[in-house]
């Protein structure tokens, strides 16, 4: 049997979809292990990438390098070493995911303010925008798709690696793929994997849809006559 | 800390060093073999590009672990469900650097060479592929960076890392060999983006002598 048979069987059954730690209840669980790190990610590193990305020069050039660095740290590793010191706590999960999401939305915030044409910025400045007004509505609107592909990589880096929560007893789909492995059945080992599978692909399509509807009006245009 | 564990178990954690090497270092270059020929073919011919664009960044958004995972019943848990789960990681990561590359040569660059006499494989291989390597070699570090982490992940459905470290270290509430795993990782990541950058540097002299 291949392994989309063994993930169809268990995922069809329906014992899997009732009880306290069916598939419907896991797959909320997982959807808050993506969630909030994500969203605490996305507060500290579009602000600070926005700012670097302003500033340019030099420190823009070492930021990128320290975060591509950074994409070095074993994310599971990570996990371990907290749940050994502080033991199965809320900190234990969540820095790991925290520390995942922050370079791809770091360092695309980054290039896209500071890729913004130098004309366009002079404009700004010539219209008698504060530097203030110059961020907020010039030079982040033209840098929506780049901070939007930024978020969208680590939004699917997230809902990926949150399943390896369940390694140190946690829950999320990856409860299923540990249990399974822990007791030699393929099933839900499969199952679990084509569900997070699943919930990836269609993170990827909701981050595509809404880039569409964050990009200004204009930008989208511009984009399609390219 | 117990630091004494260290040099007492060097020859343990010098293997699983070596392995995980490979398991990151193999997928990248492999990734960088295939994407080369199928990169330059989608430059010349753009409506290959978007849907194979497309089916990457789907490939892009599978879990590593789960990628594992379904390559068991096919290849076992061994060296090959680890590499091939990690090239197709790469491929999604090298072949569109390979494809933007290419293509931000500019037209005017390309007309020079043609008007010199150079062919279509002459003017590829001399002129458009060596003005591609910056953007080819971003790629590819990020390949062999991310790589050589998630090498580690392979430990899950038991081969062999410096995941071992981890997993030891949890079961037995030790410490320091799960920082010895982690920092070593951190290190031979780093180690082979410089070896990268280094070998870019030889590639692209005229880089070194703008900047």
């Amino acid at each position: 049997m291949s392994f989309f048979s063994y993930a169809w069987n268990w995922v069809s059954n329906g014992a899997n979809w009732h009880g306290s730690d069916s598939i419907p209840y896991q797959l909320v669980a997982h959807l808050g292990y993506s969630g909030l790190p994500l969203l605490i990610a996305s507060l500290i590193a579009v602000p600070a990438g926005v700012a670097i990305g302003h500033r340019g020069g030099p420190a823009a050039n070492v930021v990128i390098n320290i975060a591509n660095a950074w994409r070095s740290i074993p994310t599971l590793g990570l996990l371990i070493l907290l749940a050994v010191y502080v033991g199965v706590s809320t900190t234990a999960w969540l820095v790991p995911l925290v520390v995942l999401a922050i370079p791809p939305i770091l360092i695309n915030s980054c290039e896209g303010v500071s890729e913004v044409d130098p004309d366009v910025r002079d404009a700004a400045k010539g219209v008698g925008m504060t530097t203030w007004q110059q961020i907020i509505r010039v030079e982040v609107p033209i840098a929506v798709p780049l901070i939007m592909l930024g978020l969208r990589t680590s939004a699917i880096f997230v809902v990926a690696t949150a399943t390896i929560a369940a390694y140190i007893g946690f829950g999320g789909l990856g409860r299923f793929i540990f249990d399974g492995l822990a007791s030699n059945q393929y099933g839900p080992v499969a199952g679990g994997a084509l569900l997070v599978v699943i919930l990836a692909v269609l993170v990827l399509i909701l981050f595509t849809g809404l880039t569409w509807l964050a990009t200004p009006v204009g930008l989208r245009k511009r984009a399609k006559t390219e | 800390m117990t630091w004494s564990w260290i040099p007492q178990n060097g020859a343990l954690i010098w293997q699983l060093t070596r392995e995980n090497l490979y398991l990151g270092v193999v997928p990248a270059l492999i990734g960088l073999v295939i994407s080369l020929p199928v990169g330059i073919l989608a430059a010349r011919w753009r409506w290959f590009y978007p849907p194979m664009l497309a089916l990457f960044n789907i490939l892009y958004a599978i879990p590593s672990l789960a990628l594992f995972i379904a390559l068991i019943p096919a290849f076992g848990l061994t060296d090959t469900t680890v590499i091939i789960a990690l090239t197709i990681f790469s491929l999604c990561v090298i072949l569109p650097n390979v494809v933007a590359g290419l293509r931000q040569v500019p037209a005017s660059v390309k007309q020079a060479a043609t008007a010199m006499g150079y062919g279509p494989v002459r003017r590829l291989a001399t002129v458009e592929l060596p003005l591609a390597v910056p953007v080819i070699f971003a790629g590819l570090r990020i390949a062999v960076v991310a790589g050589i982490s998630l090498a580690s992940i392979g430990q899950l459905i038991g081969v062999s890392s410096l995941g071992y470290l981890f997993i030891d270290g949890l079961q037995r509430s030790f410490p320091t060999e799960i920082w010895v795993g982690v920092v070593l990782i951190v290190v031979l990541a780093l180690a082979c983006d410089l070896i990268l950058v280094a070998i870019r540097r030889v590639l692209t002299p005229w880089t070194a002598a703008r900047s």
